[in-house]
């Protein structure tokens, strides 16, 4: 019998398998934050240990790092710590690392597939959930704990059970002006948070297939957000054309020997996935979250919906008790919501053409005047990609902030967070509770949708505006 | 790890039940970035109190914390092992542990011994009539000990079998997937050479 994609991957890597013990893996890729390495680097210190494979390993600073004064000290003195012991330990260990300040320094999802680093058929590792971004160029990608991070520092492997594969098949293309965020805020919605939880998942079928590698990117992003332990998607030519000529990819000879293998990761014919999911994409529309987390999304031309049209009993629990978080009322129109805040950025969202559509939509309009815009590039790279195009100059004269690299609001671990009771629309993938602030109130949207609402100050989509009156050509 | 066959240090009885994670270790203390140093929070809100047990000198330099009841229960964090090893603590004994807290001690190598709950009290009593004395830890025949003579206290403990091989043979997860060392080489020779390096050799 044939075998899916994450099959094949998973059996190239596997080290060591025994009977009734999980398979022993090995890693092609780690990459590392100052939020969740201190400690793992100092258990290696404590037991004279050291990092088995530097070349392989690559540090970035991103999570609690100023969007502002970049260039100064740390103001806040966690945080200051934290990137202080990074970059000790990036130097006592031999690690690569891209530091604040630093050319190639981001969102280490942002990064490593911007250097090239992250390719096909590569088991690919971090301490953070959102690590399933890599899948989206056929690898495994996967987040993991501090006590795990130790353990592939030493041993560039991990001890892992094999989870049940899942196909999510999204035939047809999307209509104009519908994204991969919302195909992927669509999925959750339909799966409910824990939908995924146990599989490896591929993606795959037409609006797939059409979708830009940062589209990709996107979609696999938000895996482990309606529980999956990674999303991945076959490489194509897409997949191949993006990685060429970065300065990690192969190159020459290396690189037909690497094309030659990376086509032949995709599913068989005959191979058999464990449960399957099947979406039209051509129905799908802007798509907006009402709730505190991830699979409480309606379309945006939808309501808030009603606690009692749930059946379970939990889920109305739920929804009523996120309506108080909230501050929302049950059948208010989505598009009547005020938002204060427009986050656009993250690991989700924070790449070049991401940027490049906010840019087209704002270009010529003004920011509403209660509505606060944050543009913050996912890496310097995009950063200075964005300068070059001119984007920069469209954002602040529509009366946005320009800002350095970073997770930023995403998490609001460094000074950008939301106040008690400010609603935010927010490119990021996370909705919780406090997530982006304590007490601050997270409505997860499009590029589109957070171009538009910026304009508006409700949420909208780009058909909702008014032709752009000044500076559009 | 290093590893644990037998361990004879100064007894500390700690006569409290169910004393959960936030107790051993405040939240406030996790912010270090750091595996050690965090002795200087170990049960900080009863530190203050000059009747406390670890205020007390007659058991300065104590190794086998012999606890109450529901040990560790309350939050995963790891800390709390961290905490009662920085301070230099090799051994808890308890008639019954969190399974977290047993869990995360055997990773880190404390030893979490589990007794009868009337040897707690014996050791209790023996402890509070001689301040200061020694308690033996035999991992190797599971065995409690303490005092001399007659009233000398002998008894087993509990420990499953796993942690106990690991323990005896100083191996955490990292020393097993070590001891796979020639497995990981062998893969590495088969890796093709296009597969990406962050260090060019
Ligand atoms: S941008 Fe947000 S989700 Fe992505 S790595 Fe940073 S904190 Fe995590």
């Amino acid at each position: 019998m044939g075998r899916t994609l994450s099959e094949k991957v998973w059996d190239e890597h596997v080290v060591r398998s025994s009977e009734g013990e999980p398979d022993l893996l090995y890693i092609d890729l780690h990459l590392i934050h100052e939020v969740t390495s201190p400690q793992a680097f100092d258990g290696l210190r404590l037991n004279g240990r050291t990092v088995r494979r530097p070349d392989l390993t690559l540090a970035t600073e991103d999570h609690n790092v100023p969007t502002l004064d970049w260039d100064k000290p740390i103001a806040d003195p966690v945080s200051k710590t934290q990137v202080d012991t990074l970059r000790k330990n990036a130097a006592d260990f031999g690690v690569r690392l891209h530091p604040l300040g630093d050319v190639e320094q981001g969102i280490v999802h942002v990064v490593g597939p911007q250097l090239g680093l992250t390719q096909p058929g590569m088991t690919i590792v971090c301490g953070d959930s959102h690590t399933s971004t890599h899948g989206a160029f056929g690898a495994i990608a996967f987040g993991i704990g501090t006590s795990e991070v130790e353990h592939v520092l030493a041993t560039q492997t991990l001890m892992q059970a094999k989870p049940k594969t899942m196909a999510v098949t999204i035939n047809g293309s999307l209509p104009a002006g519908v994204t991969a965020k919302d195909m992927v805020l669509t999925l959750i919605a339909h799966t409910g948070t824990g939908g995924g939880q146990g599989y490896i998942v591929e993606y795959r079928g037409q609006a797939i297939e059409e979708l830009s590698m940062e589209g990709r990117m996107t979609v696999c992003n938000m895996s482990i957000e309606w529980g999956a332990k990674a999303g991945l998607i076959a490489p194509d030519q897409t997949t191949f054309d993006y990685i060429e000529g970065r300065p990690e990819a192969p190159s020459g000879d290396e690189w037909d020997a690497a094309v030659a293998h990376w086509s032949s990761l995709v599913t068989d014919a005959d191979a058999l996935f464990d449960k399957e999911i099947v979406l039209d994409a051509s129905e799908m529309t802007p798509f907006v979250t009402w709730g505190t987390n991830p699979g409480q999304g309606v379309p945006l031309g939808a309501s808030v919906p009603f606690p009692e049209q749930y059946d379970n009993a939990e889920d109305r629990i739920a929804a009523e008790k996120a309506l108080e978080y909230m501050g929302l009322e049950a059948g208010t129109p989505m598009r009547e919501v005020k938002v204060d805040t427009v986050f656009v950025g993250s690991c989700t969202n924070g790449r070049i053409e991401d940027l490049r559509l906010a840019a087209e939509i704002i270009e010529g309009h003004t920011v509403d005047a209660d509505t606060r815009l944050l543009v913050v590039p996912g890496s310097v790279r995009v950063r200075l990609q964005a300068q070059e195009e001119g984007l920069d100059k469209i954002f602040i004269a529509a009366g946005a902030e320009w800002r350095g690299a970073g997770c930023s609001m995403c998490l609001g671990m460094n000074p950008d967070t939301l106040q008690p009771g400010e609603r935010s629309a927010s490119t990021s993938n996370r909705n919780f509770e406090g997530r982006q602030g304590k007490g601050g109130r997270t409505h997860l949207v499009s590029i589109p949708v957070a171009a538009a609402t910026a304009i508006r100050g409700t949420l909208s989509s780009p058909a909702d505006l008014t032709p752009a009156t000044t500076g559009s050509n | 790890m290093d590893a644990f066959t037998t361990h004879t240090g100064v007894g500390v009885p700690l006569r409290r039940s169910n004393v959960d994670t936030d107790q051993i270790i405040p939240a406030v203390y996790l912010k270090r970035v750091t595996r050690d140093g965090f002795e200087d929070g170990l049960f900080s809100a009863w530190r203050n109190d000059p009747t406390f047990v670890l205020n007390d000198p007659s058991y300065a330099g104590g190794s086998v914390l012999v606890a109450g009841p529901d040990f560790g229960t309350g939050s995963s964090r790891e800390h709390a092992v961290w905490a009662l090893q920085n301070y230099g603590f090799k051994v808890v004994i308890s008639a019954r542990f969190a399974d977290i807290f047993r869990g995360n001690s055997g990773k880190a190598g404390l030893l979490a011994a589990q007794v009868d709950e009337k040897v707690i009290q014996r050791l209790w009593d023996y402890l509070a009539d001689q301040p200061g004395a020694s308690i033996t830890v035999d991992l190797e025949t599971r065995t409690v000990r303490a005092g001399e003579g007659p009233d000398a206290i002998e008894d087993s403990f509990d420990i499953d079998d796993y942690t106990r091989w690991r323990l005896l043979e100083g191996l955490d997860d990292i020393g097993i997937t070590l001891g796979h060392a020639d497995d990981i080489d062998s893969y590495e020779a088969t890796r093709p050479t296009w597969k990406p390096a962050t260090i060019k050799a």
